[in-house]
Order: structure tokens, then C-alpha cells, then sequence
């Protein structure tokens, strides 16, 4: 733990690709700001070759730890090269992805280098003193916090697409080698598997049709791929239709997935403030439900207050018809 | 023997003579991190100030941690002499939330007031929480959540673990104990992976892993006679410097959400889904 003003450059670090380079562009943001050095880190196997595409996307230096142990994610081994990293250029933000294992990542990052961790920060900013500023969803998304921090490295998880990934620019870096001195892991991998989740990613749906309790039966599902289908969607649902009834296996909300699509249809969704905080970045949000108290009206462009069962079929036939 | 009685002689083998004998004994202890987490099902807001109400506002045990007392409670089940406790910092008395988890079926719950020290952030709860779990003495597992309901950061675990030199398995939504190992399957963004380390180890668990139970009215009385054990700072010998907050929470406000709010109405069902589908045609978010 650092007070001091020796903590220099930001560092952006994801086993994930993509949210490596949507933190690189909000990174090469600040770092101009702040007028100071954005360095990306890789940590892999025969990843060497990936290091210029992180300089297109920002980076003014790749440090690349690479060898065959690395070749999977494993946190005593890949916290070991950030430690030590980091203890030897002694950063001032570090940026890990805030994925299932990014997050433990950073929280065991900042332990070892006792220093304060932000988790899940939507937006980045840097404040007057230069200190950097996340904010973030908290209480269960009653409140949007704003945090700063009272030591260095200043460390802050980002979540997948907070950020836009940027351009690619036609720019060059420097690499730099890590000599790669590691602990031994302390968990040993069984079995790795692909998990079975529906066939696209939630998160890149343009228009999801959504429902919550609702919906009466699972095979009732159906009215949804229709009208889903018609607006080129994607069909999700509130966390008891997955976790309790296990409907579904994904849901969206604050403990699933954060979406933001061009048209959110929420049917038979009371719109809990969890569930809302997960859709909040939507652009069109439509609610149909047959409690008119329903809170999902609040937070709604569109209100239809009625049956899912009535409502939704017939909003399919009408936007078949009108968009034919 | 009853599990009483058992539990009993146990904890007078740690006193007299720690490490050793516990190898001989095959009891295993779970130590459970509970969380008295903020309803935030029942938050209000001050509509001026967007300031939440936070004062007064109901707290129990935060869900996800529920799940890991129940795992434990289940690992008991399954195998012989396990002793499972909770272990929850709070500035308040939390007994009210701790009569709950005894109820669910843990063995005995510890406290550890904060109350004299403000803003206790991620780093210094896990700080307290570790140095707990040390004054506990000998542990197989300490399960937490993988993150809280109201403050969600998902850290302290992992900070825990880091602090006292354990292995760490994150959101595992299924465990097994064999032996001296701990399996355990993790669900990532695209893959499962199945990962196993050696005890003590520190696991994270999702929802998904189980159905808290509901106490009957029968657990609920055992409970009330159930041990609830109270250390200050000062009982863990806890450095205060340690527990100065590394991050400062500038404002936290209720969102803003700017809707349309437009009601659609009708007389009939086609008039209104017409209406709609010519609303959101006319906005561009359907077709392509």
C-alpha cells in the first residue's frame, strides 16, 4: 500500500479477449487525461503474437508472460505474474476484467498488495485530485455508487460491455518479456466442459422479449420465441424462472446478465429493482402485465396493462402484419 | 452419543492440545461467513434527495450466504461429525439474523462487533474475518457467498483466502468431500470446470447450489439454546491501522430513469397490440 505519488500508468488486464480491449479504449481515455503510459498484460501460452493487436487497441507496452503452465487460467499462478508485476513498476489503476475469475482475481491482487478494490465499476472517471472514481450498482440497484480511492495501486474490476471497444488505430508498442517465476497452483483442474447455454449470447441480442412469473406453464415459453422471432430477438427471464423453477438456465438482472438492447419486452415481469438494475441500459422498454400497480410500469416506455397470454400474441400478429 | 455431547469433548481437545489430537479425531469443522445484509428488497428512497433511507431498514442474512450455511448444514448431513459455525462481523446485534442460521441447523455462531470502528470496507472486514477464523482455531472449509445482496462487491472471500494463505475455489455451484479434498464445480461465462484442491480451502457458492431450507418451529426452539459467542476487536487483537478503508464511497444515490411511461389502452386486444407495434415501429426497434 503506496500514499504516495510514485504510482504511475494504468494497466488494463482479461483472460477475456474482448473485455481486454473495451477496458484498452476507456484506458487510453484516461491515460491521456491523466498524461501517462496504458499498458495491457497477456497471460498465456503462445500468446506472444497477441501483443500488437492490444497496441492497436491502446496499449503503449504488452507485457506478455508466456509458458505452457499458463496455458489456462489458473489464480495462484496467473496472481503470482500480476504480484509481482506489479510490485516491480508500481502502477497507479489497474483494470481487471470482471469476469468469474477476473474478479477474484483482483480482490486477491489488492490483498497481497494492500490496497483498495472496486468492483463492477460501469463508468470511469478521473477526479481533481487525480484520484480515479468508479461507479457502480449497489443495493441490490436502489443506488448507483460513486467510489474513489484512498490508496495505490488503485485497482477496479470492469464488467463486459461497460465500455464501447474502440477503433483499432494503426500504432505500435513496445514488448516486454516477462521471465516468468511462478507458485505452485493450489487447485488442480478435473475437468473443464463447454457450458450448455442457448445458442447466442444474451448480451449481443438487439431485442429481447423477457418474461417473469407471470408466465404460467414452460411450455408457454412458446408464445415468446414467436413474438421474439418477429423482432429479431432473443427470449430471457426474471432469476425465479431459472434459479427456483429452473426454466431457464440464464436469466437477466443484477446477478445475471446485464443487457442493453434496442427493445426490451418485459411480460408478466413485476420488475423487482435486481431485475431492473439489469436492464436498465436498455434503449425501448416495454411492459405488459396484468397488475396495474406492477412496479416494471415505473420504469417502462410502453405500459400495456394486461394478459401476456392475450397481449403478446397479438402484438405478434400486429407487428407481422405492419412490418410485412 | 448425541452431537452435543460429541461437539463438547471436541472443543476441550483444541483447548488442551491443539493440531495434533484433531488429526486423530475425524471431525471436520465448517466455519460459514454470514453476512447481515441490508433487505434491499425493502429500501426506501427519499424521492428529493434520491438519498436511500438506510436507517431502520430491515436486515437478514445476506442469500448467498444463506446458501453456503445450507451446504454446510448438507455436508453434515452426509458425512459423520461435522461441526458447522457462522462467523458474521457486524456493528450491530445481529442476534435476531443469527437465531435464523442456528435454526437452519448450524452448530453455533460467533460475532465479531465492529461497532467501535466506522466504514469498514472489503480489506478490513476480510482482515476481521480471517483473524476470526484464525481464533476459531482448526477449519476443513470456510464457505462465503460469492458476493452480498446489498453491497455486491464479491471480495471479501477472496480476500479472505488470500490472508490466510488458503486455496480458493470461486462460485461453485456443486461440492464433494472426499477424504482431505474438496471437488468442486465452477460455472464460468462459457464453460464449467471442475476443480479440486486440498482442505482447508476456502470455496465461493452461487444460488444455484441448493434450497435453503425453512426451520420448522421444532429447530427454531433447539436454536434458542444454541451458543452465540462475542468478541470485540480487541479479543482478535486487531490492528487498528490495518483497518483504516482503502476506497471511500463519495455518494450513493438512487438512479434516475427516464421513461416514456406511456399507458397503452384500448378497446379491445388487436387495438391496443396495434397501437404498441406502431409505437415501436416508429421508435426503429423492431426489424432491421
Amino acid at each position: 500500500m503506496s500514499l504516495l505519488n510514485e504510482n504511475k500508468g494504468i494497466w488494463v488486464y482479461s483472460e477475456s479477449r474482448d473485455l481486454a480491449l473495451e477496458m484498452l479504449g476507456k484506458g487510453r481515455e484516461l491515460a491521456d487525461q491523466m498524461k501517462t503510459q496504458l499498458n495491457a498484460i497477456i497471460i498465456g501460452h503462445d500468446v506472444q503474437g497477441e501483443a500488437s493487436e492490444l497496441m492497436k487497441y491502446g496499449a503503449d507496452k504488452v507485457y506478455v508472460a508466456d509458458d505452457p503452465l499458463m496455458a489456462r487460467f489458473q489464480s495462484d499462478v496467473y496472481l503470482s505474474v500480476l504480484y509481482n508485476l506489479a510490485i516491480n513498476h508500481k502502477p497507479n489503476i489497474i483494470l481487471v476484467g470482471s469476469t468469474k475469475n477476473g474478479k477474484p482475481l483482483a480482490a486477491r491482487l489488492a490483498t497481497r498488495l494492500e490496497t483498495g478494490c472496486v468492483p463492477d465499476c460501469n463508468r470511469l472517471s478521473v477526479d481533481e485530485n487525480g484520484r480515479l472514481v468508479g461507479e457502480r450498482i449497489t443495493y441490490g440497484g436502489n443506488a448507483i455508487a460513486r467510489v474513489a480511492f484512498i490508496t495505490k495501486p488503485q485497482i477496479a474490476t470492469v464488467p463486459a460491455r461497460a465500455f464501447e471497444k474502440p477503433e483499432p488505430q494503426s500504432r505500435q508498442g513496445q514488448l516486454v518479456k516477462l521471465e516468468v517465476k511462478t507458485e505452485t497452483p493450489k487447485t488442480e483442474l478435473v475437468e473443464a466442459k463447454p457450458l450448455q447455454t442457448s445458442s447466442a449470447r444474451i448480451e449481443e441480442a438487439e431485442a429481447i422479449v423477457s418474461c417473469g412469473r407471470g408466465l404460467a406453464r414452460k411450455e408457454d415459453k412458446a408464445l415468446l420465441d414467436e413474438l421474439a422471432s418477429i423482432v429479431h430477438g432473443q427470449v430471457s427471464c426474471s432469476r425465479p424462472l431459472a434459479e427456483d423453477r429452473k426454466w431457464f438456465t440464464e436469466w437477466v438482472g443484477l446477478s445475471g446478465h446485464k443487457v442493453k438492447p434496442k427493445l426490451y419486452i418485459a411480460c408478466g415481469l413485476s420488475g423487482v429493482i435486481q431485475h431492473v438494475a439489469g436492464i436498465r441500459d436498455s434503449k425501448v422498454i416495454v411492459a405488459i402485465n396484468k397488475d396495474p400497480e406492477a412496479p416494471i410500469f415505473e420504469i417502462a416506455d410502453y405500459g400495456v396493462v394486461g394478459d401476456l397470454y392475450e397481449i403478446v400474441p397479438a402484438l405478434k400478429d400486429a407487428l407481422e402484419k405492419m412490418m410485412r | 452419543m448425541s452431537r452435543q455431547t460429541f461437539y463438547i469433548l471436541t472443543v476441550t481437545f483444541y483447548s488442551s492440545n491443539q493440531g495434533n489430537l484433531f488429526e486423530l479425531s475425524d471431525l471436520k469443522r465448517i466455519i460459514v461467513c454470514l453476512k447481515q445484509a441490508v433487505d434491499v428488497t425493502q429500501l426506501k428512497v427519499d424521492v428529493a434527495t434520491r438519498q436511500l433511507i438506510t436507517t431502520g431498514a430491515p436486515k437478514k442474512i445476506s442469500d448467498f450466504d444463506k446458501n453456503a450455511l445450507e451446504e454446510a448444514i448438507r455436508i453434515r448431513e452426509k458425512l459423520a461429525d461435522v461441526e458447522v459455525v457462522t462467523l458474521t462481523m457486524s456493528s450491530e446485534d445481529p442476534k435476531t439474523v443469527l437465531r435464523e442460521a442456528l435454526a437452519m441447523g448450524a452448530d453455533k455462531a460467533y460475532v465479531v462487533n465492529n461497532a467501535e470502528v466506522e466504514n469498514t470496507d472489503t480489506s478490513g472486514t476480510a482482515y476481521v474475518l480471517a483473524e476470526a477464523a484464525r481464533k476459531i482455531g482448526q477449519f476443513d472449509l470456510i464457505l462465503c457467498g460469492e458476493t452480498s445482496l446489498d453491497s455486491f462487491s464479491g471480495l471479501v472471500g477472496s480476500r479472505i483466502a488470500e490472508l490466510l494463505k488458503l486455496p480458493q475455489i470461486t462460485s461453485v455451484r456443486k461440492l464433494s468431500i472426499e477424504g482431505d479434498n474438496v471437488t468442486a464445480e465452477r460455472a464460468l461465462e462459457d464453460e464449467s470446470e471442475t476443480v479440486k484442491t486440498k482442505m482447508p480451502a476456502l470455496l465461493t457458492v452461487t444460488r444455484e447450489i441448493n434450497q435453503p431450507r425453512i426451520p420448522s418451529l421444532m429447530m427454531i426452539m433447539k436454536a434458542s439454546k444454541k451458543e452465540i459467542v462475542t468478541w470485540t476487536l480487541a479479543d482478535l487483537q486487531i490492528q487498528r491501522e490495518k483497518l483504516a478503508p482503502k476506497i471511500e464511497v463519495i455518494e450513493a444515490l438512487a438512479p434516475k430513469m427516464e421513461r416514456k411511461k406511456v399507458k397503452i389502452t384500448g378497446e379491445t386486444v388487436q387495438e391496443v397490440a396495434e397501437k404498441l407495434a406502431k409505437a415501436l415501429i416508429q421508435e426503429g426497434v423492431v426489424g432491421r
